[in-house]
């Protein structure tokens, strides 16, 4: 599916930019080791990724999907299920203001909001990680014009560094600092 | 005990029956008609063998034949099970630790409390009722796992990649399937005597036993039963999961 690429990615926000099934999404898969290369190598701070714990390095770059995936439960169930795994009790208002969502959302069931407060609770919960990287695949695909605005919006203040796949080009230049193009 | 003696001609006189099912397959065309005729020749094959064979085990009086029988039904057991759960990737293993795990220690116990005596005449009716019902509660919680894998696959990568390892990302699935899996025997252990008359007590009142005497080994074989059903079903499942993912956390099939 992927072939011939070579890319390093600093520091920051970063945009991929390219057609619908040109491997976006299968590159995010690679950075967190959610899939691995059939051949070549992903390194992380020069590191390869294979000789890193999987599951640290999935909370150091954590991957926002596509469709908003709720957990069954609350918003702050969903927000923290992340550091619950490694013992940590998170307090879901912080993550829950970066991800542009009133904290009041906090004991509402997940799975009944709306596409664009889910997206939202999917973000807050990868915030809640306090991650380096947050890897967003096509993070507004799913929305209307008004909330992909305000998502938008939120996703230019995001307090860490972004690698962003979309197929929009605007969207693109809007939110990254660098652009990378991928073709079909 | 009482014994009935039964004749190959009272046999053949309950073909009558199967006349009569052919008949009405026959009528409206169901075209069950051959595999009316497959199943009544295998039942009468399979159960005179293995009628003999349980007798030459009765007349040797080894426990390691009754071991040898028990071993030979777990791994027919285990191949059926895997073909009603081919989509569990490398269940083989699991099903054979599952059903061979419900039988050891169930009939461990059995013998431990003193419910049975250490002899053929038990173990080997005992060993196949709770190898065969742990095959069925086997294949059917693997079959609602794999079910279950492939409908969730997308919350299940969204945990993984909230750092979740294989096992959290799966235990609410297992759990469903183990459910999925003791559920059947559950709900007909609650009707039994009033929707129906399970086998063993139909066969020792047949066979002359006092009904109280039945209905109190029936009730042991139930809830012996009940126990092996759990531990294959959870045994599989708590097993059979770890097919779908690598050792490094990832699923094998990615949500599509």
């Amino acid at each position: 599916m992927l072939r011939d690429l070579s890319l390093a990615i600093e520091p920051g926000a970063t945009a991929v930019l390219g057609p619908s099934g040109c491997g976006k999404s299968t590159l995010l898969r690679l950075l967190n080791r959610l899939a691995d290369p059939d051949e070549g190598r992903v390194r992380f701070h020069g590191e390869d990724v294979r000789e890193l714990d999987p599951l640290e390095l999935r909370r150091r770059a954590v991957l926002v999907p596509q469709l908003p995936a709720p957990l069954p439960g609350t918003v702050a169930d969903n927000v923290r299920f992340g550091p619950a795994l490694h013992g940590e009790q998170a307090d879901p208002a912080r993550p829950l203001e970066l991800a542009g969502l009133d904290p009041e959302y906090a004991d509402r069931d997940a799975g009944r909001l709306s596409v664009g407060e889910q997206q939202r609770v999917m973000l807050a919960r990868a915030l809640a990680l306090d991650p380096e990287v947050l890897l967003l695949d096509e993070p507004t695909a799913a929305l209307d014009e008004r909330s992909k605005h305000g998502v938008e919006e939120t996703l230019a203040a995001l307090p860490c560094s972004t690698v962003l796949v979309t197929h929009e080009r605007a969207q693109a230049e809007r939110l990254a600092q660098r652009v990378f193009e991928m073709a079909a | 005990m009482s014994t009935v003696d039964i004749s190959l001609t009272d046999v053949a006189a309950s073909l009558a029956l199967i006349a009569l099912a052919i008949g009405v397959s026959y009528w409206r065309r169901a075209e069950l008609e051959q595999d009316l005729a497959v199943a009544v020749l295998r039942s009468f094959v399979q159960l005179t063998a293995i009628g003999y064979v349980i007798q030459a085990i009765f007349d040797s009086d080894s426990l390691w034949l009754v071991a040898a029988l028990l071993a030979v039904m777990v791994g027919f057991g285990a191949f059926t099970a895997r073909s009603r759960a081919k989509a569990v990737p490398g269940v083989l293993g699991p099903l054979v630790l599952a059903l061979t795990a419900a039988a050891a220690i169930t009939l461990g116990l059995v013998l431990a409390l003193g419910v049975f005596e250490a002899e053929p005449r038990y173990l080997v009716p005992v060993g196949g009722m709770v190898i065969g019902n742990s095959m069925t509660a086997a294949a059917v919680a693997l079959n609602r796992l794999a079910d279950e894998v492939h409908g969730q696959a997308g919350l299940i990568e969204a945990m993984l990649a909230l750092g979740a390892n294989s096992g959290q990302a799966a235990r609410g699935l297992v759990t469903r399937s183990l459910r999925s899996g003791m559920i059947p025997l559950i709900d007909s252990t609650k009707t039994t005597g009033i929707v129906f008359f399970p086998g063993t007590m139909v066969g020792m009142l047949v066979a002359g036993a006092e009904p109280i005497d039945a209905v109190r080994l029936q009730l042991i074989l139930l809830w012996v039963l009940l126990g092996s059903v759990a531990i294959a079903a959870l045994i599989s499942v708590s097993l059979g999961y770890r097919g779908f993912f690598t050792p490094a956390h990832q699923l094998k099939e990615p949500p599509a």
